[in-house]
């Protein structure tokens, strides 16, 4: 009893008529400027333009021949994933307990997803006004305790901090996938495990956490995105890479020779190779990662 | 929209010859992007407001950009799409590549003779117009809010040290001495911070010692400059705040404007920074304190010299008609009056742009009433040198940021004086050889 299940289109044009407006979307704001930065970055101009001179890649070289942004590559894979596997991990963990929760469960998942709602510029400036150096209340606690705490100096407290305000911000959206893809699992397996004697952290290990692995893989994919890009206002509102450059992660050091710098051949170089990266990562991801994971 | 404008104003210029009333004339309208926040974007919006009521043909919108770097992007984006403004307000970091940009600005020496307008350079602070002038001695900007380095002193926190409140450290072993006295006796938890670390402590301290910040006249005489600041002055300055630092006398707050806060917070005792700032810790501050002039080495021949100028210029932008052309001389001209400059600078803090301004405000009786407030003016108010005329450098902003990220590193203990300052040099110059590259003269 072979059934069709896909759906076929009479005439040839209504599928791509049908895709044409998310085509449309994507040329004009993803393909359009990605082909601007590829071709901007084969050349040198003044700021305001009318003298484009061509210099192969000439700014690639430049680049790759520049230590500080090869400091900034470490810096970023530090910071994303940091932010990418302690996002992943609290989410989780916060996702479990939510689940299990008999009481209060709704205001205990309606808080946790709030800061979702936070704009990351805000989370940032939230986090600095606790630790700031000279305003923060737990920066006069850590004083008080002791703790010499001044990330305006200290590379390390600066990159916990932009750290701690991005993980912050993205549990939230972690913890809804995770939520959902708990709920997901059939409850008979779990009995089923339980009265063959397997306790609670067994049965996360080996019925949840496998079957919860879908999620946890695409999650993956868009959290170490989001610490490569998102994080920018992160960064911009918090610490502007500073103390020396101890938080510059790309995306920053893009913007700022781009639009503070108005360097616009070598900051279009740095854009190219972030889409390059993050295609390989993804492509990475998916082939890889993807084939361990359960479906 | 355009074509009707323009046959409208067909029409009223007709109208206008045969004797009809003037005021049928359309209005020209001109852009004003700036970066001026708070109190003195009322002030911006108020000068508009006061100009477009003072005639019936121009009227001037003021608009907020966000910061100088976004205004200036933003600048940069609109024109490249052929919708810049009329007015752009460009810090003092972006004039090199404001000068650069051929075509894309109309110099406001020849804005102001194509209109016809009365314009005397000589009128303006020449500290102050110095830096926004070419070799020729024509001015390329109109210098707007300009401020220079100060030091400030808390003078309860001097008096429970057992120091004369009245009588500021003059020079940098008179401050460190201070400090140490503060940090003994316990007065404040912090002695001493800075704000603008690369403009104060490099900058204009290399004015003030009448030491070159780069060649060239400081890259005033053309735009490949190399830069000199790692020389024994400098490193001998940077080294001994690094000392400082390490001794718990000098602590460091941040790149821009952050450690003013810990001034009127009250937790440092000494600042050195813009003298703009003055306005927010009067505002601020829960204790007595005074303005007092940058501190220096005694022992350097020709110090004290001059400090140099921050803040931004109005530069105007090429492309536009000449009835727009016009509207913005006569905008400038209005900017110009003594009495409006003197208020600009009396409620901002910031140097007042004009002679008569200065004149206007000393004989008002507003320096006795408000001790301290002359300084700034004083110390720029001098004939400069080629050492001292101001720092003009292409990639200024990323220069700034390299110097900014080399000290930290000598704060944190990390590098000494010399190997920070050589390592800010050297990124620095490549910084120039590459802005050279795209701006040919």
């Amino acid at each position: 009893m072979a059934m069709e299940k896909r759906v076929r289109f009479r005439s040839w044009w209504l599928p791509y008529a049908l895709i044409a407006p998310q085509m449309a979307v994507t040329l004009v704001f993803f393909f359009w400027p990605a082909g601007q930065a590829l071709y901007q970055s084969l050349f040198i101009e003044n700021a305001f333009g009318g003298d484009l001179q061509f210099v192969g890649l000439d700014n690639f070289r430049e680049l790759f021949n520049d230590v500080h942004y090869l400091a900034s590559f470490k810096v970023t894979a530090l910071f994303s994933a940091a932010v990418a596997g302690l996002g992943l991990a609290i989410s989780l963990l916060l996702a479990v307990f939510a689940d299990r929760a008999v009481r209060g469960a709704a205001v205990y998942k309606t808080l946790l997803i709030w800061p979702y709602a936070v704009a990351p510029a805000i989370a940032a400036v939230l986090w600095m006004f606790l630790l700031n150096p000279t305003l923060g209340i737990v920066s006069w606690w850590l004083t008080r305790a002791g703790i010499e705490w001044n990330y305006v100096l200290n590379g390390g407290q600066a990159m916990l901090l932009i750290i701690t305000a991005a993980v912050w911000k993205q549990v939230s959206y972690n913890f809804l996938f995770f939520l959902a893809g708990l709920q997901s699992i059939p409850k008979s397996l779990l009995e089923a495990a339980a009265i063959d004697g397997a306790g609670p952290a067994r049965r996360f290990a080996t019925i949840v956490f496998p079957l919860l692995s879908p999620t946890t893989f695409f999650l993956l994919v868009v959290n170490v995105t989001y610490a490569f890009i998102e994080t920018f206002a992160i960064v911009d509102a918090a610490t502007s890479g500073g103390p020396g450059q101890a938080t510059e992660i790309l995306v920053y050091k893009l913007y700022k020779d781009g639009f503070k710098g108005l360097d616009l051949g070598g900051s279009a170089a740095q854009s190219v190779v972030m889409i390059v990266i993050l295609v390989t990562l993804t492509v990475v991801q998916f082939r890889y990662i993807e084939r361990k994971v359960q479906y | 929209m355009s074509q009707c404008l323009s046959a409208l104003r067909r029409v009223a210029v007709a109208a206008a010859l045969f004797g009809f009333a003037a005021s049928a004339q359309a209005v020209v309208e001109i852009q004003f992007w700036h970066a001026m926040t708070g109190a003195n974007n009322d002030r911006i919006n108020d000068f508009a407001k006061k100009f477009n009521e003072s005639q019936k043909d121009y009227k001037v919108n003021a608009v907020f950009k966000g910061s100088y770097p976004e205004a200036m992007a933003a600048a940069i984006a609109a024109y490249r799409a052929g919708s810049a403004p009329a007015i752009l307000q460009v810090f003092e970091v972006g004039t090199a590549t404001m000068m650069s940009a051929k075509g894309a600005i109309k110099p406001v020496h020849q804005v102001m003779a194509d209109a016809g307008e009365k314009f005397d350079p000589k009128i303006y602070v020449p500290a102050v117009a110095g830096y926004y002038t070419n070799t020729k001695g024509q001015m390329l900007s109109f210098p707007f809010n300009s401020s220079t380095t100060v030091f400030y002193y808390n003078m309860d926190a001097f008096e429970k040290a057992g120091l004369d409140p009245n009588r500021a450290p003059a020079t940098w072993p008179e401050v460190m001495a201070a400090a140490a006295k503060i940090k003994a006796a316990g007065a404040s938890t912090c002695s001493f911070t800075t704000g603008w670390q690369s403009w104060v402590q490099l900058e204009s301290f290399s004015a003030w010692h009448n030491t070159a910040f780069a060649t060239k006249e400081n890259g005033f005489a053309g735009n490949d400059p190399k830069l000199v600041f790692n020389g024994p002055l400098q490193v001998k300055h940077i080294g001994n705040m690094q000392e400082w630092a390490k001794k718990g006398y000098f602590t460091y707050a941040g790149r821009k404007n952050e450690p003013e806060a810990k001034f009127f917070s009250g937790e440092c005792a000494m600042l050195t920074s813009s003298s703009a700032a003055y306005g927010t810790i009067k505002q601020n501050a829960k204790f007595k304190f005074m303005v007092a002039p940058l501190p220096y080495y005694a022992d350097v021949a020709g110090a004290p010299q001059n400090t140099i100028i921050g803040g931004a210029s109005l530069w105007v932008m090429g492309g536009k008609s000449k009835d727009e052309y016009k509207a913005v001389a006569r905008f400038l001209t209005f900017l110009s009056d003594p009495e409006r400059q003197a208020l600009w600078h009396q409620t901002t803090g910031y140097l007042p742009i004009t002679l008569a301004a200065y004149e206007l405000t000393r004989k008002s009786g507003f320096y006795e009433k408000n001790p301290g407030t002359d300084v700034s003016v004083k110390q720029m108010i001098v004939k400069t040198t080629d050492k001292s005329r101001g720092v003009r450098l292409g990639n200024f902003v990323q220069i700034r940021d390299i110097i900014d990220e080399e000290l930290e590193g000598v704060w944190a203990g990390k590098k000494t004086a010399k190997e920070g300052l050589d390592a800010a040099v050297a990124r620095g110059n490549e910084q120039i050889a590459k802005f050279a590259k795209t701006a040919k003269e």
